[in-house]
């Protein structure tokens, strides 16, 4: 299929089709939507199902949900400060619905919706307007000073907002492309190796080396994927708490 | 040993680390001041993390510029302006991501 005279369909994993028959076709229910909340019900089978037994010494699920917590607890506690437990737990939903989005992903048959830059914008400016408000409240009119480096000379401060307004906005972007690059990149990899084995296999006794190559590289893909995955929860995460420190604290 | 166990939990941690520093087992603490880095070492993440910047606040400027310049009917005067703002705010991105260490002593000094 993938081996016809139009060369490899790599983008067309990530078309997206309706599930749940009538019903999700009418409300456009598609394989994000469902790979969505199957990340926000392994997240809370995680936590419910790892904690049910709370025992002194920790079995495996119990130590995961406990380093889960704890991790994301620290990252709060040490780049924001004190006030991080605040926003303890919209950084820790972040993390772990990103997490198990990118991890889904990496499944055959299922869908990863953090390679959706709609997906990836839409929680980007999730966390620029809940930065904004945050430092809104916490510094009232005050926080327009930040657009204001310390220490330039006044000519040059009509420039420096400007700039500044530019690069404060430019969050969003950054934000939202680093995840949604990084996971459609390491997908389109996959494919593209993947309709190789198939090509280079269907050649016959020739292709046979240069398939398995590519099986290799292939393998090699998957544990770097999940690499990728984790990662990218990880830096989504903390530069939402950067933005919070920068927030809370202005300059 | 035994008589440990009645302690309030959280002075475990102390504890605990008072009997390692005096068996030597900690490292120096001098290991601990470096704030960890977002991207870690990896040379190829902080390659794309300053494309990125750059790029992204390229991007903004020309959003803006071309949103001005619709609502004022201003052709492509305002987005000419901003376009070399973009690239100065991504220079600055990029020197604000790769000088962070002066900046942060600043910053506790601050305030």
């Amino acid at each position: 299929m993938a081996s016809g005279s139009g060369g490899i369909d790599a983008l067309g994993q990530f078309e997206l089709t309706t599930h749940l028959g009538p019903i999700g076709a009418s409300v456009n229910f598609t394989q994000s939507n469902l790979a969505m909340l199957g990340a926000a019900v392994l997240t809370v089978l995680l936590m419910w199902v790892g904690m049910r037994s709370r025992a002194m010494v920790p079995g495996r699920l119990q130590a995961a949900a406990e380093m889960g917590y704890e991790t994301v607890m620290s990252m709060c506690v040490d780049t924001i400060g004190e006030e991080g437990k605040k926003f303890f737990p919209i950084v820790f939903t972040l993390f772990f619905f990103i997490l198990f989005g990118n991890l889904i992903g990496v499944f055959p048959y299922f869908f990863t919706f953090t390679s959706h830059i709609a997906v990836t914008m839409a929680m980007s400016l999730f966390v620029f307007i809940l930065v904004t408000v945050v430092a809104l409240r916490e510094h009232g009119l005050h926080f327009f000073s930040y657009f204001v480096p310390p220490g330039v000379p006044g000519l040059l401060i009509p420039l420096m907002v400007l700039i500044e307004v530019i690069s404060y906005l430019s969050r969003i972007i950054s934000l939202s492309v680093r995840l949604f690059a990084n996971m459609m990149a390491g997908h389109v990899m996959l494919k593209v190796f993947g309709s190789f084995i198939v090509m280079l296999g269907g050649l016959g006794v020739i292709g046979y080396p240069a398939a398995g190559l590519s099986l290799a590289v292939n393998t090699l893909l998957i544990g770097f994927e999940l690499l990728v995955a984790c990662l990218q929860a990880y830096v989504f995460a903390v530069l939402t708490c950067i933005y919070l420190h920068d927030a809370v604290h202005l300059h | 040993m035994t008589k440990d166990t009645g302690g309030p939990k959280h002075s475990f941690e102390e504890r605990l680390k008072f009997a390692r520093g005096k068996q030597g087992m900690d490292p120096p603490p001098t290991a601990k001041g470096k704030e960890p880095d977002v991207l870690g070492s990896n040379p190829l993440g902080v390659g794309l993390r300053v494309g990125l910047e750059l790029v992204s606040a390229f991007l903004v400027a020309v959003a803006i510029g071309y949103g001005l310049d619709r609502l004022f009917g201003t052709a492509p005067i305002l987005m000419i302006v901003f376009i070399p703002l973009g690239g100065a705010a991504g220079v600055f991105n990029v020197y604000r991501l790769m000088a962070p260490k002066p900046k942060d002593e600043s910053k506790t000094g601050d305030v």
